[in-house]
């Protein structure tokens, strides 16, 4: 026992930490970005009353593996004519943001790879990066389906990216800090003490929960959203001329995102590690917990709704979302000067 | 400005009814047949390709090989032959071939056959990598199925043999047409081996 300990407080010091800690990311993040598909193929035949992948090991759980498998031993294809260093690079670009955001989701108190006073802007920060990555992807192929999903997916998360950030910023008046860790210890004690539930700070607290969750779907190119990926329309979109694991980058990275996203909602609204009852134990299966319940809710839609059109989805961002989040921001910081004013503690 | 807070809150709802709806149909049973591991039982008027009927008591076929069927066929798909057995009042089918390659499923065999010894079958399984596949050997069939259906296979009596086979009390006539039995009771060993046994092991020629 005392050489693990030994063992364990060795490979907690810095360099070591670093190391242990990307090296988790990168597990947790492949893991998962395999068995989401998993749950993504289960969860659809499912909710259309069939079984979904049955064949391959018990349940289909070997279907991941054999997908990597297939991908992996196929040729990667750079076509003709393709800016050939973008091509290469956009999956590389579009995989380390979301890795590299993931290192400062508190997964509970001890257990964060990397604890950031500027956790959330850092986020955001590497979250346009993203964007950036599949424009490039579309850009460098020379394919018209992929050149239009590139335009696309640029208007797309500009549009959301307004809403989502005038959301957050409503969050960080509320919690006054934007270390992660800092804002889930906030919201310690019961569920109504969770920022969703905060209505005394916002009456439309609730509401700004929903924007998030719809401004992520829409940032991580999920359905109902998915015009970069629009498969009826656009063949694969940016991906249209991406092989084997070129492709399976890009697919992967989308499941990071995702992680990524309902994890932050998570971590932001949901109370993070905290137990919704005083009593019980908090810790990394409370959040888990949650962030998967969000992660199926993601599944959830997809599977309920068709793709929006393309002015739909500017619609609903432009003359929705933006000014109901204004609103709310707006709300909050009067409230918060009230309250100041008053006397109240928030 | 009431109209369009009457569409958001109105559409929220569409919303929320649409995900209320799908998560029903998650915790509702599959449907989903799983082909390969189970399969449609077809319906009773299904009309596959032919198959011969059996005499639910002894298990034989109940054709007796008339050829109205072979007539019939306006493919010339339908090869049967026919032998009368010793001690049966009508001749016995020996042989039914089925080419399906040329069958075109129009049933004029079933409609020519006056007994109702054929039918079609609820085969739909057809596919093969072999053309050879699909000439079918239906009696072959029948017998195999009859036999995993629990009915003994009462050995045949010789079809061209056994009229040649002189006496009317087989056991002290044997012995001196032993050699000219079939070959595998004419060896030397099985020569001076008494009657009955040499009599009753003549007994499928084929």
């Amino acid at each position: 026992m005392t050489f693990v300990s030994n063992l364990l407080s060795y490979l907690a010091t810095e360099p070591f930490r670093l190391v242990v800690c990307l090296l988790a990311m990168m597990a947790f993040v492949g893991l998962n970005a395999a068995y989401l598909v998993w749950v993504e193929r289960k969860g659809a035949g499912r909710f259309q009353r069939r079984p979904g992948p049955t064949e391959a090991g018990p349940a289909g759980l070997l279907q991941p593996i054999a997908d990597a498998l297939k991908l992996m031993s196929k040729q990667l294809l750079v076509p003709a004519g393709v800016d050939s260093l973008l091509f290469r690079g956009a999956p590389l670009l579009v995989m380390s943001p979301a890795l590299m955001s993931l290192a400062v989701i508190p997964f509970s108190q001890t257990l964060t790879a990397c604890r950031l006073n500027v956790g959330l802007l850092m986020i955001f920060a590497l979250g346009s990066v993203n964007v950036m990555a599949i424009m490039l992807g579309g850009w460098s192929s020379r394919n018209k389906y992929a050149i239009i999903s590139a335009a696309r997916v640029v208007s797309q998360n500009v549009a959301y990216e307004i809403p989502m950030l005038l959301v957050v910023i409503t969050l960080v008046m509320v919690s006054g800090t934007m270390n992660l860790n800092e804002i889930v210890n906030q919201q310690q004690g019961w569920f109504w003490h969770w920022n969703i539930c905060r209505v005394w700070v916002n009456p439309l607290m609730p509401v700004t929960f929903l924007i998030f969750f719809t401004c992520m779907l829409a940032e991580t190119n999920r359905a109902p959203f998915d015009m970069a990926e629009a498969e009826s329309e656009l063949v694969a979109g940016a991906y249209t001329e991406y092989s084997g694991m070129g492709f399976g980058v890009f697919f992967m990275a989308e499941y990071a995102n995702i992680l990524l996203g309902c994890g932050l909602a998570t971590a932001l609204f949901l109370g993070g590690w905290q137990s919704p009852i005083p009593g019980l134990p908090g810790g990394v299966l409370w959040f888990l917990l949650k962030m998967y319940f969000l992660v199926f809710s993601v599944v959830w839609i997809r599977w309920t709704f068709p793709r929006t059109q393309f002015y739909g989805l500017l619609n609903l961002s432009w003359k929705i979302l933006i000014p109901v989040s204004l609103f709310t921001l707006v709300l909050t910081s009067g409230m918060l000067k009230l309250m100041r004013h008053f006397g109240f503690g928030v | 400005m009431k109209k369009a807070l009457k569409d958001i809150f109105g559409g929220f709802g569409s919303l929320v009814t649409g995900m209320r709806i799908t998560i029903g149909q998650f915790f509702k049973p599959t449907v989903t047949l799983q082909y390969p591991h189970q399969s449609l039982k077809m319906a009773k008027r299904f009309r596959g390709h032919i198959e011969l009927v059996r005499d639910p008591d002894t298990g034989k076929a109940l054709c007796f090989a008339c050829k109205l069927c072979e007539r019939a066929c306006p493919s010339d798909c339908i090869t049967v032959d026919g032998a009368k057995l010793e001690g049966a009042k009508k001749k016995s089918v020996t042989a039914y071939k089925l080419d399906f390659t040329k069958c075109s499923l129009c049933g004029s065999c079933v409609e020519a056959c006056r007994d109702g010894a054929i039918r079609y079958s609820r085969d739909y399984n057809l596919a093969s990598l072999n053309k050879d596949e699909f000439i079918m050997d239906l009696f072959e069939k029948l017998e195999t199925e009859a036999k995993a259906d629990g009915f003994v296979e009462v050995p045949k009596a010789p079809v061209a043999v056994a009229p040649q086979v002189p006496g009317l009390t087989p056991a002290p006539a044997a012995s001196p047409i032993a050699p000219a039995m079939p070959l595998a009771a004419a060896t030397p060993a099985a020569a001076p081996a008494p009657g009955p046994a040499a009599g009753t092991s003549g007994g499928s020629p084929a």
